[in-house]
């Protein structure tokens, strides 16, 4: 280097003097702190509001910096659960995954950047939406579209065609391997759908093992709590779907499809080999179940895992009730209810059918031969709706309607009389049941269909699944929804409609059921048959006068203890639509738990 | 004389973040060598098998303090490339941005540290503070000023925000104004320059024998090896830009490269940001699912990339679950920082021996990871 040049070097420094320094004094950076950029990865911030304790957040934490802990005092509500995630920055690593993973959007980060404290357990802490320093700073980074980590989409079941109504053939097509793998794939393992599930399926873990291909432990986790996996795969009314963590941003995870979706792919030995597994000799006693609906084939199939000896009495010609004689066969295929029914035999189960207790055997009987009892009854009869007209021959009920329909399909019976134009009262998804088992028989006999519905309920608040009411209309069930049936409309001894009016509310200022009308909008849907689905109510025939006074009712449904035991008869338990629901997965629930009661029972009498 | 063993780091102000040097030495000439490595030892490759793909985001940037992204790149391109999925045309340029932006942040740096051992601290304070407005950028398109976290299998994280482009311009439009300053402080100060010229030196035949690549392969062999060059990854193979080389290396003409460098990854970031499509998707997901569940096809991949430091490069082995069956990490430094200063580093003095760390290119957490 040029030694002269280098002399002068020195004199150049001069310049800086005039030039800001990069130095910054700490004391400007305690008075003027600096502000983090908007997506600053800074302490948590978490909306308790929104926040569903579903610990996913935790779950995917690559540095196990937080903790799912029980909060006291938070309000218990459906779908979410009382935690809350606290968080270690002794651990942390402030990557922000957890918050690009949260289901319900409740976590961010804060611009908070700055925390310092001798107490090492303040670095240990519970956020809410103030932050870790209590005084709400702005957000720092947020999750959006581009940093998503939840796969928000459900694989869609594809439908049959249009013209499906053409038959009664299944509607819904199964999912391939490929696409439940893929579905099972958006699980986050939060359990609470298990929660809300009134028979508290393991459902992120059998979803676990779909998503690992082993069918056989998917198996063996759906028989844990429900023997009808074929039924529930197909018609169950999904609660878990409505509460599903992913459900919160995007599309909850097909629960019931995977569950069907196990059921259907599952080789025959698998099957039998998981569903069997528990069920042993029958060394502890003896059982009747008293209908084989749900509730009771839960309880049969239970008992029978506790070693109890079952006997089912079925008033009908075939076991399963609603499952055999409800659902219509293009939601609800006849193999798949023999598919159940098949397993609860093969388990031991013996069935008696055409045997009406209370009619043909009486529950006395039942006790002296038995150890204990079960009732599993139902709901078997229909609500009449008195309207005037309602005793025409052409007035038809939901019930019987369905049951001989699934009967002529099994060649048991003859086509149920169907007319070219028919109307269906009611709006929930015994209602579609009917109305689209009607468009099915209209085509096979005039090859055209015509189907009206009324209902008190607007279509916002019907009390029938979205798929019902989407599907019903796609294959064309004309709703007028928000109308009252008012009159059957006869001439000359024939049917010519009914009219409806609109409906202005449906419950009186005292919350009762007490629809009012507005009697100018009204009019006439034309129809030569009427179909009544406004309801179905229990028979308890079988309860003799003193039962019936010591034994609680509620709205038509029976007040027990726990397990289904009833009050003053401690041998009877008691399951299903009369005492809790109506619906399936709630037999299936009280059924498991009248078996696990039964067994408590007969052990504690035998010491 | 009796020979006396020094400590150089795990702290020490010319030591590069914990790493130490045992040296044996005969006045203040170093007899004997031994690195002595660990310290930062985090066991990130074993950590990285039980953590989900996604997860291991949180580890990888960590494996190099102060260049995290090359990390993040590779193990993207790796997880990608076993996954077979297609990166969106408009992550590539970004991931270049990110990568040159870091480039230019890592050899600021490495300039002004050489304040450290010879005594010329503002340089030190300098290049610090013109690393910081690049990390003021990173802060705002990352979320973070060291640990990125930002390039992801499958592309970026978020897009880049609004205005952002025109900073890194004003940015970097300054920084091309201060480089002759820097030169003229640093490199040009008769103090530092007696000091680095024909010093440190890394003959062509020790290139070859340890297997050295980056800076210090080119400036001594003469071999325009860059991998940016000679096997293009993201859109490299659509700029244009030169890879300067030298054919004698001591730790003045490395620092002379590095320079030239600079300049290169200015013009590149300029080409990119002229270039990037505006429209478009930053990221595909890497597989169905969410996160937790990802699972990349069973393979083995090695991916790499051209650091500051030469090639950088994971091996990937995936067995089909949600998370890697083995990761290995090949990291530049290892040739140059372990190996070199066991054999090579005797005979210079004491005080050189920092000088060694500062413009061979090692990065110590890298080595330990
Ligand atoms: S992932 Fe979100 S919703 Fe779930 S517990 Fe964590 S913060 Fe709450
Ligand atoms: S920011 Fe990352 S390391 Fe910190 S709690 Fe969230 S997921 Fe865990
Ligand atoms: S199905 Fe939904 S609610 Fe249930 S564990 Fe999976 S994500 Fe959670």
């Amino acid at each position: 280097m040029n030694k002269e040049k280098s002399m002068f070097s020195p004199i150049k420094a001069w310049k800086y003097l005039v030039r800001r320094p990069v130095t910054v004094l700490m004391k400007d950076i305690f008075d003027n702190p600096r502000e983090a950029s908007d997506r600053y990865r800074g302490f948590h911030q978490n909306d308790w509001e929104k926040c569903l304790g579903c610990g996913t957040c935790s779950r995917i934490c690559p540095t196990n910096a937080i903790e799912m802990l029980p909060v006291e005092g938070l309000e218990k509500k459906e779908g979410y659960k009382s935690e809350r995630p606290a968080f270690d920055y002794g651990r942390c690593s402030f990557c922000a995954i957890c918050v690009d993973i949260c289901p319900s959007d409740s976590l961010n980060m804060s611009k908070e950047y700055l925390h310092l404290s001798k107490d090492a357990d303040t670095f240990y802490f519970m956020p809410d939406s103030t932050g870790i320093h209590k005084d709400s700073r702005a957000h720092g980074y947020l999750r959006d579209g581009d940093s998503e980590l939840l796969d928000l989409e459900r694989y869609a079941m594809e439908l049959e065609p249009v013209d499906r109504k053409k038959s009664f053939m299944e509607i819904v097509k199964g999912y391939s391997m490929e696409k439940a793998l893929a579905e099972s794939a958006r699980c986050v393992e939060c359990g609470i759908c298990t929660e809300t599930c009134p028979a508290h399926m393991n459902i992120p873990e059998y979803i676990r093992s779909v998503w690992k291909g082993d069918m056989k432990e998917a198996m063996s986790w759906l028989y844990k709590t429900n023997p009808l996996a074929n039924v529930c795969g197909r018609i169950c009314t999904h609660k878990c779907e409505g509460v599903c963590a992913l459900g919160h941003r995007g599309e909850a995870i097909a629960i019931r499809w995977l569950k069907r979706f196990i059921v259907d792919n599952t080789s025959e030995d698998l099957y039998d080999e998981a569903a069997l597994e528990f069920v042993i000799e029958p060394v502890n006693g003896k059982v009747a179940v008293v209908g084989s609906g749900p509730s009771g084939l839960s309880c049969a199939y239970y008992l029978r895992t506790l070693g109890y000896e079952v006997d089912v009495y079925e008033e009908k010609a075939l076991p399963g009730g609603v499952i055999r004689y409800g659902g219509p066969e293009y939601r609800l295929p006849e193999e798949s209810v023999l598919k159940d029914i098949g397993i609860i035999e093969k388990a031991g189960v013996k069935f008696i059918v055409n045997t009406k207790v209370g009619r043909d055997v009486s529950l006395d009987k039942l006790r002296d031969e038995y150890d204990a009892v079960f009732l599993g009854t139902g709901f078997s009869l229909s609500r009449e709706l008195k309207i005037p007209g309602y005793e025409h021959e052409d007035v038809a009920y939901a019930i019987p309607f369905l049951g001989q329909t699934r009967d002529y399909l099994r060649n048991l019976a003859k086509m149920p009389e169907v007319h070219e134009k028919t109307v269906v009262i009611g709006g929930g998804n015994v209602a579609f049941d009917v109305g689209r088992t009607l468009i099915r028989l209209q085509q096979t006999k005039y090859n055209k269909d015509f189907v009206s519905m009324a209902a008190l309920e607007h279509r916002g608040i019907l009390p029938c699944d979205i798929e019902e009411l989407e599907e019903g209309e796609e294959e064309g069930i004309k709703g007028h929804f928000g109308y009252g049936p008012a009159e059957i409309v006869i001439k000359d001894g024939k049917i010519q409609g009914l009219k409806v009016q609109k409906v202005i509310s449906i419950f009186d200022e005292e919350g009762r059921f007490n629809p009012s009308y507005d009697p100018t909008d009204s009019f006439v849907i034309e129809a030569t048959q009427v179909f009544i689905a406004t309801g179905q109510r229990p028979e308890y025939a079988y309860l003799d006068e003193e039962m019936l006074s010591k034994i609680t009712m509620e709205r038509g449904q029976l007040k027990t203890g726990a397990h289904g035991q009833l009050e003053n008869y401690p041998w009877l338990f008691a399951g299903g639509d009369i005492v809790q629901g109506p619906d399936i997965i709630t037999g299936v629930a009280n059924g498991h738990s009248s078996a696990e009661g039964i067994d408590a029972y007969l052990r504690s009498i035998k010491k | 004389m009796k020979e006396v063993k020094l400590f150089l780091g795990p702290q020490h102000p010319g030591m590069h973040g914990n790493y130490s040097v045992h040296m044996y030495v005969d006045g203040d000439i170093i007899n004997k060598s031994r690195p002595t490595p660990g310290f930062l030892h985090r066991g990130f490759e074993k950590l990285m098998e039980r953590r989900h793909w996604m997860g291991n985001l949180a580890l990888i940037p960590r494996i190099c303090v102060p260049e995290p992204d090359i990390n993040e790149m590779v193990y993207a391109m790796g997880v990608e490339a076993l996954a077979g999925i297609e990166v969106p045309e408009k992550a590539h340029w970004i991931r270049m941005l990110v990568l040159e932006m870091a480039r230019i942040a890592v050899h600021v740096m490495g300039l002004g540290f050489i304040g450290g051992p010879t005594g010329m601290y503002t340089a030190t304070y300098w290049a610090i503070a013109q690393r910081d407005l690049i990390l003021d950028l990173f802060e705002e398109l990352t979320g973070a000023r060291i640990y990125h976290m930002y390039i992801v299998p499958g592309g970026v994280r978020k897009d880049i925000p609004e205005g952002f482009l025109q900073r890194v311009i004003d940015v970097i439009d300054e920084l091309e104004t201060k480089i002759p300053e820097y030169e003229e402080l640093i490199l040009k100060h008769p103090v530092i320059h007696a000091r680095i010229k024909d010093n440190i030196m890394l003959p062509a035949e020790v290139v070859w024998e340890l297997g050295v690549t980056g800076i210090g392969m080119r400036s001594s062999t003469g071999k325009a090896n860059d991998l940016r060059k000679v096997k293009p990854y993201a859109r490299y193979d659509q700029v244009e830009f030169e890879v300067p080389t030298a054919d004698y290396s001591d730790a003045l003409t490395r620092m002379n490269v590095k320079v030239r460098e600079l300049y290169q990854s200015i013009g590149i970031v300029r080409q990119v940001i002229a270039k990037m499509p505006v429209e478009g998707a930053v990221n595909v997901p890497v597989a169905a699912g969410n996160a937790l569940r990802w699972t990349v096809p069973a393979g083995m991949v090695y991916s790499a990339i051209e650091s500051s430091r030469g090639e950088y490069g994971y091996l990937i082995v995936s067995d089909g679950r949600e998370m890697p069956y083995r990761i290995a990490v090949r990291g530049a430094s290892y040739p140059q920082g372990l190996l070199g200063i066991e054999k090579y580093l005797k005979g210079y003095r004491i005080d050189d021996a920092s000088l060694w760390m500062d413009t061979m290119g090692v990065c110590s957490p890298e080595i330990d990871r």
